[in-house]
């Protein structure tokens, strides 16, 4: 038997206290595609960072060939053969397709233009070589960080959770370039948390789970269950079950919104038409940077119209769209926004301090100053309600696990009892169990009467809990779909602007 | 001679510490670093090179002290803000500080001394032309910065090193993710800015008004920084605008000696409010900012 | 091979780093600076007793520090609000010359007046002008997304040659045998003083009282949360709906307001008159005691007193050991830097074990 092309040999690395790969073994048959499984934190994205080398480990070794070679950066992992296409993608805005590639790959532009075509055309990853990054959708942005990788004529080809980005009906081209790639020799490694997609395209299965190697499987020989086990170390939670309820009044409306933002990298919002009704939990489905972040800014107030717009915006049956965050929070509004550190939380500060950023009119002021005494139990009765894991309300933000903060936030945004409550990628980076306990909390306040608005990646989980749907496109919102009676790829058909007129659509 | 004649031939010369201090800042920022410590670093490399010119050390090798100090000085900062992860805009301050005091202490026994400044080299035939005959008579580093400002601007637009500093610039992860030593460019993009700021100083010391006097930056150092948001970040306009404030600095006075009645405190401001109030016209167009700004710009980078 | 140690990032923020920082840096530079005296050619021995010791040794000269400290302390406290809330108001310097011009209308338009109103008129003029240059910067930013940094220090450049402007002309003493200086004082515009055979007057109180104040509405109160928050974190304060202009305005107007009021009891003061040199750097010092006090209105009460310290040190040592003036601007400047390395540590500590595993390969 020939020698592996990749071999890995007691990988271990930590940052700080977070042991993130602990002894981790690991061999990639040549023409194969090998899956890395596992859920959100088990190590997956470190691990690869240690195969390409932008970390070096702590300890352990790499064989290439069966050679012992040391990855010290990028380059050295590209001169022998390796590319990767990151989750969070490694491209430049304000740089043209074909100048981002030439960061990596050498040649005179016109020629590497000729090149990024050719590719283009014999792997279906079309893009424009002189287009400006900012300009190119998510997907796009995918393909050129394919396209970039394939240049450098690897053996082996890294792709982290890539069809996240992708529309249902797009995840089965992807799959088709990747087993035509393997076929011409380049071995793939394919990270994923997701079980079907394993199972349809792997070969082989590296299962981790909390840093170590739970299971080296075929995937097809073994059933999602058992898989599940391997990852989290039971079997997957029962899907959750929201009955079908009668809503109430209007609690949020956007009737027809146009809204072109200041920021020229933005994306701009077309007619956008929601209603969210007491009682009801409504998904915004969606590749995210189709106008998700912007329609979120506008809701939560973050952005302002002017005064003249006010009606733009309906919280309550009042205009809201001239008021500020603090200003929609008072009338009933909670928000938890996608991204935790930085926005939801202020990393430096303590529990105790993040919880006075929105919870501060449930009394923890007394004319004008902090109650520490009020601050305190605030915080402590919501790390116990919901379950955050943390040494105490001293602990900083900044500290947790991407679960436990995100725990948290919810938590601080339900105890405020709002009447409308908005959360965007309530599960973005979150573990399974968190994950879980997120969504019944989200359906419990739906139950109790609340307007719950949801904008996720996943379509699975709005699946879950949603009573309606609507897909978010190139800053245009679908009519409202009913999960119930849709199947996914009709949601993935709107994902790729099949409602909106076709000139806009591509 | 007359106003307009006056203001074109020692408009290039005025606009030269600018020029110079502003090309070094430009790199260093669109490297994603923000060094408010230029007025400190120029002023040590004014008085490292007026010592060395009043020594008799000659020109070419107070401007190579001037630029070693300016590099030395920024190195210091370098370390600060890229090893220690310091606040940049607050270790900026304490370096400018720290260069102001500094040129102090070293010029204090120099204190309003004079040196000879630098012959000027014409350009045969050009500088004979009516009115902007006396752009084409300028001294020697005046055309070597407008070398240099070519050079940068070719950088920018043609070599893979400007490509390379302008990623490092917007995304720092991304360009570590890819394999580029952040930490690397950016220190010798600093070092580069605080040479260029140690040359800047030695011109306004040596050359432009040969003399040495505690103080007598006066603020060029800072409107260095306020030109690169002038030019948004972009070298050409960066050019355009150095000449604009050389222009300003040398207006008040042609219009003084043609007999206008101007204040001399309003003449010495004038340099500060022009920069107050175009500083207000250009950042008020924050898409202009968004467009061509530095995504990273004095955020602390930890990989 | 040589590796360098790594930071590592701290779970949280460590409170033994935060205090030890300040006197590692005062240890470091008093180290540093002495060394660089010594290569002057001075006696290190002799600068450290005239710069550092000498000052407490008496209590004449120990009434000058304390009269250094107030307005050092009142400015400081005042930027230090802003510095949290990343506002960054450096002109300072500016402010407080225009607290100095604004006082001395009221003396030099009536130089005769008499009356017990007439001293803290002037310091409420003083900290209104202040608080209005400190105004111009507020607006270029939130109306005009100008950068306060460049524009604060402009409004200081501006503000010597204003100063320079009524000294050579309106407000010149026409008595002053064309010196640069306005009318001395009358009696009554003067500021009381506290301490009896001292030059210490209320304006201490004033500046104490600034530091309760700062101590109240910095650590307690939850606008200075939102300060904070708007300092840490620009977007979670977006989020939560805390306004950034009012952030901007109030920072720039309470810190001129602070530096006005300094500049105000300064000629009220120990200057009793006008003049070009009113200020010694007041305004560019007070950054450094703003950040040395770690932005903590009760470190400030200490460095504050250390900055007074360097200044009357300084002069002394100026006589008794022949050291230039600017000695005390390096030492200033070198503490500041030292100050910033150190608290570095504060969030961060050092990892040296991956070296050995370097070395091991």
């Amino acid at each position: 038997m020939p020698a592996p092309l990749l071999s890995l040999r007691g990988m271990t690395k930590s940052y700080g206290q977070v042991r993130a790969n602990r002894g981790i073994d690991l061999d990639v048959a040549a023409n194969s595609i090998h899956a890395i499984l596992g859920e959100n934190g088990a190590g997956k994205s470190t691990l690869m960072k240690l195969i390409y080398g932008v970390e070096e480990p702590d300890e352990g070794q790499v064989f290439w060939q069966g050679r012992p070679v040391r990855l010290t950066s990028p380059a050295e992992a590209r001169r022998h053969g390796i590319g990767m296409v990151f989750q969070h993608f490694s491209l430049f805005e304000t740089l043209t397709v074909v100048e981002n590639i030439s960061l990596i790959v050498p040649g005179a532009k016109a020629d590497l233009a000729r090149r990024i075509r050719a590719l283009g055309q014999d792997f279906g990853l079309e893009v424009d070589p002189s287009a400006h990054v900012h300009s190119l959708s998510v997907g796009e942005r995918q393909r050129v960080e394919i396209i970039r990788c394939l240049m450098t004529e690897p053996k082996l080809l890294i792709l982290d959770e890539p069809t996240s980005v992708l529309p249902p009906q797009s995840v089965g081209l992807l799959f088709d370039t990747l087993r035509r790639l393997r076929d011409t020799g380049v071995s793939i490694l394919f990270i994923s948390h997701k079980l079907d997609e394993i199972q349809s395209i792997c070969d082989r299965a590296t299962v981790l789970r909390a840093g170590q190697v739970t299971g080296n499987v075929d995937p097809r020989e073994h059933d999602a269950h058992e898989l599940a086990r391997m990852m989290i170390g039971r079997d997957m939670p029962p899907p959750l079950h929201a009955d079908a309820r009668t809503p109430g009044e209007k609690r949020l409306e956007l009737a027809g919104l146009d809204h072109v933002e200041d920021d020229p990298f933005a994306v701009s919002l077309h007619g956008v038409s929601l209603t969210v009704h007491a009682g009801e939990i409504v998904g915004i489905a969606g590749i995210s940077g189709n106008g998700q972040a912007e329609l979120a800014r506008l809701i939560s107030g973050e952005t302002r119209l002017s005064e003249g717009e006010r009606d733009e915006v309906r919280m309550m049956d009042q205009g809201v769209a001239h008021l500020g965050p603090a200003e929609r929070r008072a009338l009933g509004f909670a928000f938890v926004p996608e991204d935790r550190l930085g926005r939801g939380a202020v990393p430096e500060m303590s529990l105790a301090d993040n919880s006075l950023l929105t919870a501060h009119p449930l009394g923890l002021l007394r004319h004008g100053f902090i109650d520490r005494a009020k601050e305190a139990d605030f915080t402590a009765a919501c790390i116990k309600d919901f379950d955050v894991r943390t040494p105490g309300p001293e602990a900083e933000a900044g500290a947790l696990s991407g679960g436990n903060l995100q725990k948290f936030i919810v938590g601080r945004e339900i105890l405020l009892k709002p009447k409308l409550l908005f959360v965007a990628q309530p599960t973005w980076g979150v573990d399974i169990g968190a994950a879980t306990a997120i969504r019944q909390r989200l359906i419990a306040m739906r139950n109790d009467g609340v307007a719950v608005l949801v904008i996720s990646e996943e379509l699975e989980e709005l699946f879950e809990i949603c009573d309606r749907i609507q897909v978010l496109h190139k800053g245009h919102l679908s009519p409202s779909l009913d999960p119930r009676a849709t199947k996914p790829e009709e949601i993935g058909r709107h994902m790729i602007g099949a409602d909106i007129p076709l000139r806009e659509a591509v | 001679m007359n106003g307009i004649e006056f203001i074109l031939a020692n408009m290039l010369a005025a606009a030269t510490p600018f020029l110079l201090a502003a090309l070094g800042e430009l790199v260093v920022e669109r490297s994603g670093v923000l060094n408010l410590g230029i007025e400190g670093i120029m002023a040590l490399g004014a008085v490292i090179a007026f010592i060395i010119v009043y020594h008799g050390g000659g020109h070419a090798a107070a401007f190579l002290g001037a630029g070693l100090a300016g590099a030395g000085l920024s190195f210091l900062f370098g370390i600060l803000a890229l090893g220690f992860r310091a606040n940049q805009v607050a270790i900026g301050l304490a370096i400018g500080i720290l260069g102001q005091g500094l040129s102090a202490l070293i010029g204090n026994s120099y204190e309003a001394l004079t040196v000879t400044g630098l012959s000027k080299i014409t350009l045969p035939g050009l500088s004979g032309l009516p009115v902007v005959g006396g752009l084409f008579t300028q001294d020697a580093v005046v055309w070597l910065s407008l070398i240099a400002t070519l050079a940068v601007w070719a950088m920018f637009r043609f070599t893979r090193l400007g490509l390379v500093i302008r990623a490092v610039g917007e995304n720092p992860k991304a360009a570590h993710a890819i394999g580029y030593p952040v930490i690397a460019l950016r220190h010798a993009a600093i070092l580069f800015g605080g040479a260029m700021a140690g040359l800047a100083g030695a011109y306004a010391a040596t050359v432009y008004t040969p003399l040495w006097a505690d103080g007598m930056i006066a603020g060029r150092g800072w409107i260095a920084l306020a030109l690169v948001v002038f030019g948004t970040w972009m070298t050409g306009r960066v050019f355009f605008g150095a000449l604009l404030f050389g222009a300003v600095s040398l207006g008040g006075l042609a219009a003084q000696a043609q007999g206008v009645p101007l204040n001399s405190q309003l003449l010495s401001s004038l340099p500060y409010i022009v920069t107050i109030v175009v500083l207000g016209i250009i950042s008020s167009n924050r898409r202009l900012l968004k467009i061509n700004g530095v995504a990273s710009l004095g955020e602390p980078y930890e990989r | 091979m040589l590796r360098l140690p790594r930071l590592i990032r701290r779970d949280r923020a460590s409170t033994r780093m935060a205090v030890l920082a300040p006197v590692l840096a005062v240890a470091a530079a008093v180290f540093v600076n002495l060394v660089l005296y010594l290569v002057m050619g001075k006696d290190p021995g002799a600068v450290f007793h005239a710069m550092l010791l000498e000052p407490f040794l008496s209590w004449a000269s120990f009434s000058e520090v304390l009269l250094k400290t107030g307005p050092l302390l009142l400015i400081a406290e005042g930027l230090a609000i802003g510095f949290r809330a990343k506002v960054f108001n450096i002109g300072a310097e500016g402010q407080f010359i225009l607290g100095a011009i604004f006082a001395s209308a009221i003396p030099v338009w009536f130089p005769q007046a008499t009356g017990g109103w007439i001293w803290p008129a002037m310091l409420i003029l003083g900290a209104i002008g202040g608080a209005l240059w400190a105004a111009i910067p507020a607006f270029w930013r939130v109306r005009l997304n100008a950068n306060e940094i460049l524009v604060t220090l402009m409004m200081s450049l501006i503000a010597a040659q204003v100063l320079n402007y009524l000294l050579l002309g309106p407000w010149k003493d026409p008595k002053g045998f064309n010196f640069p200086q306005s009318v001395m004082f009358q009696y009554d515009a003067m500021v009381p003083i506290l301490i009896p055979g001292t030059r210490v007057n209320v304006s201490l109180l004033l500046a104490l009282l600034s530091a309760v104040l700062a101590w109240a509405f910095m650590q307690k109160s939850f606008r200075g949360y939102q300060f904070l928050v708007g300092g840490l974190a620009p977007r979670a304060a977006a989020y939560a709906g805390f306004s950034e202009a009012r952030a901007i305005w109030l920072s720039l107007l309470i810190g001129g307001f602070a530096a006005g009021l300094a500049g105000a009891a300064e000629v009220a003061g120990p200057i009793g008159q006008l003049q070009r040199s009113i200020s010694t750097g007041y305004g560019y010092a007070a950054i450094i005691v703003a950040y040395l006090g770690g932005l903590h209105p009760i470190g400030i009460v200490a460095s504050s007193l250390l900055m007074a310290v360097l200044y009357i040190g300084g002069d002394n040592a100026m006589v008794s050991a022949d050291l230039p003036v600017a000695a005390v601007r390096v030492f200033q400047g070198s503490l500041l830097v030292f100050y910033l390395a150190a608290t570095t540590f504060v969030r961060y500590r050092l990892d040296w074990g991956h070296g050995t595993r370097g070395a091991a390969r």
